[in-house]
């Protein structure tokens, strides 16, 4: 076990104990012990791995888990991991800090609930982007969608949370499977479970016809977790979840997952143009989608949900259009697309910073003002001066404004779509002149969801009237983390080249390895006047004007509905899934023991017959066999008459003679057959049974003649014929082939060891109390049974004083 | 003789099927008799029912019929006479509670 393993199991540890430090202090709130844990592995990874200027060391450790099949606890750390584990300790520690104020009130929230369930997440976050395991990522990764539930589903007694927290957890778990087959097909091709000795088999696998199921069974993993078109519906419904965590988990860490996924991969798949379309094509889809969906939303929340969608579909279709770089392996061409895989780095770190303080300030107007809701809204600029700062800065991040970080991400955006257009494979040559011009106008929307959420809260007219609380400026504590944030979101704005050197490089390195050429990542502001520049100018002019036109176009019906029109084919799936798997029992399980018994028949038919007609097993021997006297000719006709006779008896007495008849004619063929002690045992039974039918019958109904449908009665007739058909085949070609095995009866032993060895004459009788005589023991022990069964069964009563 | 005991067997098989499918209790009971006689029946039959003596060493025979089959059918015969005893008595017992020997009386409300 090194550091970094303790790093990834230290909040699973803490999340054992808080429920005793909740218990045991309960006047200081939980998070303050909560506090310190993210702090240390922060400030530990910040120091011990970030590289200061010097060259960047990889960590490799591994701890056998199940080694028997592969199975080992590896931890791989390098530039990409480094940056996840970064951002999950960082802004853990600034969302638990916030936390702490925003659920303030210790004593109607189950706090240890929320930390427990936090610091599994963050354990199990910290486990996915640090393990090198296949394995040993998908359990963290399940563990990520099992606590997201949880999270969301805090406030347990409200119905939406319910909600959210299921269709999070069906669609996450859902890509999870799907994700851990495709890992079983890499097993499959390489032999080993290890990402690092997967990415230098990549070149051998590509060929393999495993190769795009893979791909896409772990690219369908990717997609649900990171909210990608048309996985993105959880994601909205999520927002049901305490602040906080919608600011953790559902914008800055676990939606990045699959972002982290794919980046993983990148040096495996992405050699194939199938990697470069799906990416790129459903990064877009998403990317247009969610900032279109955004503009609908009345609920600052809902807004940023989509909006989150909207930029991962921006960053995994950047790592789409970054993949080329590995198709292209030449000189100077690569470093062309590269570009997009290094601003999806950017974006990515971005993203992060903005989106969590827009989070925190959402919670902070939410707590302090009693609603979410734009149409309430208006008029805080005044009011929360500090939440306004801290709302201008993300904002004009977000819509991608210098000075800022986002406008640095966006045009390199647009370098890496208007790169794109200069590929010529698979036909992206035609089409490529889409993805600047998809991407144009999802910025357009991005400008203008990015203004009404400005100005629908900060500007316009005060109406108190419509609040439930007072507003007024949040208390210091909750405005720390966005703050910090907010700072952040300037220095890197301004100063980008810090992250450059420090991180971006590392990760770019490590999501494209066989990147050989040294290369400098140079991020500025200026970079003259190029086409990216126009983009952004033209970005904010046509945004401008579609605001100011709101009111006008946001009639139209597509924007009156807040919730995606998607969800209804969720919702009406998940019916149609219980309604139809309700329907298909009911079917089958009709509580009729005929019906059950016919599909066992019908089953054994189909399944004797088919064995004996595909390996054309019948067979007759006619010469083999004993002649048949005169005397037994009759008693066998009789036999088989009275049988045919009984199912149209309709007396019962009569029914039980002609059985009783039944039976003492197979006690007379046992005598005909030579075998006294059966015939004698039988003729016994068979008197016993006749007495006990008797009985019976005397305390139970007349045999009502039974009217039945004739369909009811053929079906009956064919089933129990077939049966009698496949039970006599299979007996004719038993027979006949018996001999053809070559193994002898071992019935000589019996008859010559049944003197010299037990002693006895009677060779049936030796074998059952001598030589078999456990058998004979148990079947004892079965009749006292059934005569103990009898017995309780007659004296049992039912309802109230037993006297067994 | 193996033939025509073959053919009795699956009469008795199909008559026994026959029974089994149908909504009375009882005829339920008296198939499964009937199948217990054509397990019977089919297990002696197989051993092959060449001529010989009774398994009896008193005989001094030069060859006898096979003793084996003969011992299990009869630890067959004493279990299914138990367990047809039980279920007798336990048709007794659900007609005493329920009123009915129909099966699809039997079959309980539709929530259960």
């Amino acid at each position: 076990m090194s550091t970094l393993h303790y790093l990834v199991l230290a909040p699973f540890a803490l999340a054992i104990l808080i429920p005793f430090v909740y218990r045991w202090f309960r006047h200081i709130h939980t998070g303050w012990f909560v506090l310190p844990l993210p702090l240390v592995l922060f400030v530990y990874l910040f120091t011990q791995y970030l590289p200061f200027g010097g060259e960047f060391k990889t960590a490799a450790e591994s701890v056998a888990w199940i080694p028997s099949i592969g199975v080992n606890f590896d931890i791989y750390l390098d530039g990409l991991s480094l940056l996840f584990a970064l951002l999950i300790t960082g802004i853990g520690t600034l969302v638990v800090l916030y936390s702490i104020y925003y659920i303030a009130n210790k004593k109607d929230e189950p706090l240890n609930n929320f930390y427990v369930y936090l610091l599994m997440f963050m354990g199990a976050m910290l486990g996915v982007v640090l393990s090198d395991n296949l394995i040993v990522i998908y359990v963290f990764w399940e563990i990520t969608s099992l606590s997201s539930a949880l999270l969301i589903a805090y406030w347990f007694h409200k119905e939406k949370s319910r909600y959210g927290a299921q269709k999070s957890m069906l669609i996450t778990v859902a890509g999870g499977f799907a994700m851990l087959a495709g890992f079983s097909l890499l097993y499959i091709m390489t032999g080993t479970f290890s990402i690092q000795a997967i990415i230098e088999q990549a070149g051998s696998i590509m060929t393999h016809s495993l190769f795009i199921p893979a791909m896409l069974l772990v690219l369908l993993g990717a997609f649900t977790k990171s909210a990608q078109f048309p996985f993105h519906i959880w994601l909205p419904d999520a927002m049901e979840a305490p602040t906080p965590v919608s600011a953790y988990l559902h914008s800055a860490t676990m939606v990045k997952a699959g972002i982290y996924l794919v980046a993983r991969f990148t040096p495996v798949f992405a050699g194939t143009p199938e990697w470069f379309w799906i990416l790129t094509s459903f990064g877009l889809m998403t990317l247009i989608w969610g900032s279109i969906s955004a503009v609908r939303q009345k609920d600052l929340k809902g807004i940023l949900a989509f909006s989150t969608i909207s930029q991962l579909g921006l960053i995994m279709s950047l790592l789409g259009l970054g993949s080329a770089a590995v198709l292209y392996n030449v000189e100077n061409v690569d470093m062309l697309y590269a570009t997009a895989i290094i601003a999806a780095v950017f974006h990515l770190i971005n993203h992060a910073t903005f989106k969590g303080s827009l989070f925190m300030v959402v919670g902070i107007i939410d707590h302090e003002t009693g609603t979410r809701d734009i149409r309430k809204l208006g008029g805080l600029m005044t009011i929360m001066p500090i939440t306004f700062t801290i709302s201008l800065i993300g904002i004009a991040s977000m819509a991608g404004l210098p000075p800022f970080n986002g406008f640095l991400s966006k045009e390199m955006f647009f370098t890496g779509v208007l790169n794109a257009t200069t590929i010529d494979f698979f036909n992206v040559s035609t089409w490529g002149i889409l993805f600047p011009i998809v991407a144009w106008i999802a910025s357009v929307f991005t400008f203008v969801y990015c203004m009404i959420m400005f100005f629908r809260t900060f500007t316009g007219k005060h109406q108190p009237e419509k609040l439930e609380k007072e507003a007024h400026e949040a208390p210091m504590g909750l405005l720390i983390s966005p703050i910090v944030l907010a700072s952040l979101v300037v220095i890197f704005g301004l100063f980008p080249n810090i992250l450059s050197y420090s991180i971006i490089e590392p990760t770019v390195q490590s999501i494209l390895p066989n990147y050989t050429d040294e290369f400098y990542v140079n991020i500025y502001h200026w970079h003259g006047l190029n086409t990216e520049l126009f983009m952004t100018v033209a970005v904010v002019l046509f945004g401008a004007l579609v605001f100011l036109n709101l009111k006008r176009w946001q009639e139209a019906t597509f924007f009156l509905k807040e919730r995606d029109p998607l969800n209804r084919l969720y919702d009406g799936g998940l019916d149609g899934l219980v309604a139809g798997s309700q329907r298909v029992t009911n079917l089958q399980l009709t509580g009729l023991l005929r019906d059950y018994f016919a599909y066992m028949m019908v089953f054994m038919i189909l399944l004797l017959g088919w064995t004996i007609f595909r390996f054309d097993a019948i067979a007759f021997d006619f010469v083999n066999v004993a002649t048949v006297s005169p005397y037994l000719w009759v008693i066998t006709l009789v036999l088989i008459a009275s049988v045919i006779s009984v199912p149209f008896i309709s007396n019962r007495i009569g029914a039980i003679i002609v059985v009783g008849v039944i039976g003492f004619i197979i006690a007379l063929l046992f005598v005909v057959l030579r075998a006294p002690d059966l015939a004698l045992t039988q003729l016994l039974v068979e008197t016993v049974m006749v007495v006990l039918f008797l009985l019976c019958f005397y305390h139970l109904p007349e045999l009502k003649k039974e009217k039945f449908t004739p369909r009811f009665k053929l079906t009956n007739l064919v089933i129990s014929i077939g049966v009698g058909l496949v039970v006599t085949l299979t007996a004719f070609s038993a027979h006949a082939m018996r001999h053809d095995i070559g193994v002898e009866s071992i019935s000589q032993f019996f008859i010559e060891a049944s003197k010299p060895l037990a002693g006895g004459y009677n060779m049936v009788n030796v074998i059952l109390v001598d030589f078999r005589g456990l058998d004979t023991l148990l079947e004892v022990l079965v009749l006292a049974v059934a005569a103990l069964g009898v017995v309780t069964m007659i004296k049992l009563k039912m309802k109230g004083g037993e006297d067994v | 003789m193996e033939i025509l005991m073959i053919i009795t067997v699956g009469v008795l098989v199909t008559v026994s099927t026959y029974l089994l499918l149908t909504k009375s209790l009882l005829r339920v009971v008296l198939g499964i008799v009937l199948l217990s006689h054509g397990a019977h029946l089919l297990l002696l039959t197989m051993s092959g029912l060449k001529e010989g003596a009774p398994p009896l060493l008193g005989e001094e025979a030069a060859s006898y019929a096979d003793p084996l089959p003969q011992a299990l059918i009869l630890t067959a015969i004493v279990i299914s006479f138990g367990v047809t005893a039980f279920l007798l008595v336990l048709a007794y017992r659900t007609y005493k509670e329920h009123k009915t020997d129909d099966l699809d009386q039997l079959r309980g409300s539709a929530d259960e």
